[in-house]
């Protein structure tokens, strides 16, 4: 059976050494959530993830969800760790308060999301759709819709779904059939047939608010023909001060799929026939409501792809100090023992530090722009709010991609530590593998983050997204570079940038001309934006592992386990930038000049 | 009723110990801390006590450095209403551990104190026995079960061989065994209650405490690793070796 324990001195060495998490307490409404709260909250989160959550992985995926008549049953124990979840206020970690939520940072939030992916995945979807679908109706619903909804969301007591994906139309919303007709009394009548909807039926909560994307009667073709529409399962009837589930709604589970991982989520054909729904936000424009949604859960998707990387790391890293076989190529390490233990092998060791310095990486990138969402939302300055969003919308769809990506790459590194045993089911870590490879498909194939980057937020307001990026590592980079502990890390890393920065003007001059070229170029220049975001991380944490604090606890901040790992990310991981460089300067003509019938020839 | 639970801070049950180079005692830099697990259970123990209404006031306290706060806060988060803190630093022995806590008695006057039965770190199971004789109160130890009646407390105590059930009057001392309770999970609006929860801090000086070590620490060692077994293949070969390797016959 596979461990988990949660990254908790992670945690504390980047809210503590490497980032300014206290300012995020001089915000107005955050007074209360300073860096030892939100440590005392990650740890009880650490707590339910490892004792409660987890446990329940491995069987869920033995066991899956069952698909009966039109309802699903969820595997053995969720449904009690579910109300515990609840009972404890986590389904509302960082929902307002006004609307019973807990009013957390979000830093704290995407921290719980890794901690839930990594425990167990499937079952951390049903927690997280809630939030997508509850933060759609904040952003966009009427003042009643927030009302009604926003509280039992919060709670859990009921959950939320996102209803995007039609059996002809995943990327291309604009290929939407379902229909939304307006009724006499305000409400509309939803009817057509959505595919592929995660928690879409289930027996956790009392009733499911499903978010659908439907076409008005008068809609415009394509995607600026799209509304969003809140249909519950049933009709939510007063009770009190709170709202209690009524008649049944049309919305019809016709069946779950069969699938590669993730089996304890269900994936639903969901089915609506003339349900009762009402509109979210203004006709037309669910695009944009949609892509509220989206955003958050693009993070949450991203710490999905980290949290399957850690939980792979850690047991991967055991089992490499278990396993005895051959000997160390200098000579035997362990010589009273039969064999040495295989981390004594170099290549062993290459694949663990490859996927330490990921999650430690890409956890530090997480701290760093979950602080933004916080800034956002709380900092009364316009302009710090705006530098903020900005960073928040160039930073979301590299993290999506690349934290999936590589976070898939790195759970399947995990596995090849165990040789043989790591294809067997028991020891879980087959599992990790076929989990964690949704997340490069959902919310926007990686492709298409891709696109979102080149095409959308690299030409925004003048590239000025860009330049909430660029600058703050340049400026790192250079008022570090003298300092002597420093200069081994801050010089690839500037070197690195000044890369990026080549190639994002290339990519933005070429794509004007010929925009098959800012396609061509989109993922490797991700995937490239991506090594320097790290590096600029690992820069970071360099920085906090090495300068000692006066205001610093019993626990040392030095730590000279994160400076090797540092060395190892320069070192190994980021010549790939050099690569990916190349790549996007090579063009994309090698590519677009192939005839589509040569591709059988 | 007021109940008092003394908490201490020790290495998380979770870590692997490791012993010092020069094995003076155990490695505790960089290790993470948390509440004695036998204490959390103390704290659950009085929290249930309240809210069934046999309770009016639960006070944590602990005896250690500053960053025993934590160790509160978490006693706070659980439900305990507020916290007094006495800093001492260095070990402290279980009897002087137990004077202190018999002046904070003297001070709260609780009608209950119940502790954990032993702490994880130098499993003593001490103090809550010194501190029933030096307050010269009934005691009940290894508690599997506590009932509340009117003036008296019923505990069922685990026993080789059984249970045993005594009747106490109070004031009294419980110390709690394992099974005497699964402690809850602190709820987010009670991890963030219990950082506004009123915790007092008074250095040790205060309670004219000798603190002073009455023993002396010759030597913290592993234990020694269990040899591998060895397959023997006849009766008098395993009868030679019992005699002549193992010594034991
Ligand atoms: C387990 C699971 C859970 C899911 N949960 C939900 C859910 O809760 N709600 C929901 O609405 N949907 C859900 N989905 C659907 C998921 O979001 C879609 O499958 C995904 O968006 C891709 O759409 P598609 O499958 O139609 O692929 P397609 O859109 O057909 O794409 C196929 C390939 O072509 C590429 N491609 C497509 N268009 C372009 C383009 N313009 N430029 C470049 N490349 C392109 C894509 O990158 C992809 O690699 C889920 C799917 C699965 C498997």
């Amino acid at each position: 059976m596979p461990t988990y324990k949660a990254p908790l001195d992670h945690y504390r060495f980047l809210i503590n050494e490497v980032f300014d998490v206290a300012q995020l307490a001089r915000l107005p409404g955050m007074e209360d959530f300073g860096p030892d709260v939100i440590s005392s909250v990650l740890e009880e989160a650490a707590r339910l993830a490892e004792h409660e959550i987890q446990p329940l992985n491995l069987p869920g995926d033995a066991e899956g969800c069952r698909y009966e008549n039109g309802t699903v049953t969820t595997p053995k124990g969720f449904k009690q760790a579910y109300d515990r979840l609840c009972g404890g206020g986590w389904t509302g970690l960082t929902a307002e308060t006004r609307y019973g939520g807990q009013g957390l940072p979000h830093v704290a939030g995407t921290a719980f999301e890794e901690m839930m992916s990594s425990a167990n995945m499937a079952f951390g979807m049903f927690p997280g759709l809630s939030q997508g679908a509850y933060r759609a109706i904040l952003n966009h619903g009427t003042d009643d819709q927030k009302d009604l909804y926003l509280p039992m969301l919060a709670s859990g007591v009921w959950s939320g779904t996102m209803c995007l994906t039609e059996s002809q139309c995943g990327t291309d919303l604009g290929l939407i059939r379902t229909k939304a007709i307006p009724a006499e009394d305000g409400s509309f009548r939803i009817t057509g047939s959505k595919i592929f909807i995660s928690a879409g039926e289930h027996d956790l909560t009392e009733n499911i608010i499903h978010l659908v994307l439907a076409k008005l009667p008068d809609a415009p073709s394509g995607v600026k023909g799209i509304s969003l529409f809140v249909v519950p399962k049933f009709m939510p009837v007063p009770n009190g001060n709170a709202w209690k589930a009524g008649t049944r709604n049309g919305v019809r589970c016709g069946s779950i799929e069969h699938k590669m991982g993730i089996k304890a989520s269900p994936t639903c054909v969901i089915n609506f026939d003339e349900a009762t729904g009402w509109l979210v936000g203004e006709p037309h424009k669910g695009m944009r409501a949609m892509f509220t949604m989206m955003n958050a859960a693009r993070l949450g998707v991203a710490m999905q792809g980290l949290g399957a990387a850690e939980v792979a790391y850690q047991n991967a890293l055991t089992y490499a100090n278990d396993r005895l076989q051959g000997r160390a190529l200098k000579g035997p390490a362990a010589p009273a023992k039969p064999a040495d233990p295989i981390i004594v092998h170099p290549d062993v060791r290459r694949t663990l530090l490859t996927i330490k310095a990921f999650t430690e990486g890409a956890r530090a990138l997480s701290v760093w722009v979950g602080m933004q969402l916080d800034i956002m939302h709380a900092n009364p300055d316009p302009h710090a709010k705006q530098e903020a969003e900005d960073l928040l919308a160039l930073m979301t769809p590299v993290l999506k991609a690349y934290f999936t990506d590589a976070g898939f790459e790195s759970a399947n590194m995990a596995m090849q530590v165990y040789g043989g045993h790591g294809y067997i089911h028991e020891w879980g870590m087959e599992q990790f593998v076929r989990d964690a490879r949704i997340t490069q498909i959902y919310e926007g194939a990686n492709g298409i983050q891709a696109l979102d980057l080149v095409g959308r937020k690299l030409p925004q307001n003048t590239g000025r997204l860009l330049r909430r990026f660029f600058h703050p590592v340049q400026q790192f980079c250079e008022s570090n570079a003298a300092d002597p502990t420093l200069a081994e890390f801050v010089v690839p890393v500037a070197k690195a940038l000044g890369k990026l920065q080549y190639a994002t003007v290339t990519v933005a001059q070429k794509g004007m001309a010929n925009p098959d070229e800012a396609g061509a170029a989109s993922s490797d220049y991700l995937r490239l934006f991506a090594l320097v975001a790290m590096g600029y991380m690992w820069a970071r944490m360099a920085k906090g592992a090495t300068e000692k604090r006066p205001q610093a606890g019993e626990r040392a901040p030095f730590s000279p386990a994160r400076l090797r790992t540092a060395r190892f990310f320069m070192a190994r991981v980021l010549p790939e930038a050099e690569m990916r460089f190349r790549q996007v300067m090579a063009g994309g003509k090698s590519m677009m000049d192939m005839p589509a019938d040569e591709f059988a020839a | 009723m007021k109940i008092l639970v003394p908490v201490k801070r020790v290495i998380d049950y979770n870590v692997r110990i490791r012993v010092k180079p020069d094995h003076s005692g155990v490695e505790t830099a960089n290790v993470k801390m948390s509440m004695n697990p036998f204490d959390e259970i103390a704290v659950e123990e009085a929290v249930r006590l309240k809210e069934k209404g046999k309770a009016t006031e639960v006070v944590a306290v602990s005896i250690g450095p500053a960053q025993a706060q934590d160790t509160l806060r978490t006693a706070m988060a659980i439900g305990a209403d507020r916290a007094l803190q006495i800093l001492a630093d260095g070990d402290i022995e279980p009897l002087a551990v137990a004077k202190i806590l018999k002046a904070v008695a003297g001070r709260e006057a609780p009608q209950m104190v119940i502790l954990g039965k032993q702490a994880i770190d130098d499993d003593s199971a001490q103090t809550g026995q010194m501190l029933a004789a030096l307050l010269g109160w009934p005691q009940a130890t290894f508690a599997s079960t506590v009932e509340i009646t009117e003036d008296r407390v019923l505990v069922t105590r685990e026993v080789d061989g059984g249970h045993q059930t005594l009747e106490l009057t109070l004031p009294a001392v419980v110390t709690t065994d394992l099974r005497l309770n699964e402690p809850r999970y602190a709820s987010l609006p009670n991890i963030m209650k219990a950082k506004k929860k009123p915790l007092e801090s008074l250095p040790v000086a205060e309670f004219g405490v000798d603190t002073s070590p009455r023993l002396t620490l010759v030597k913290v060692e592993e234990p020694s690793v269990r040899q591998a077994g060895k397959r023997v293949q006849s009766v008098a070969e395993l009868v030679d070796k019992l005699r002549n390797e193992a010594k034991v016959i």
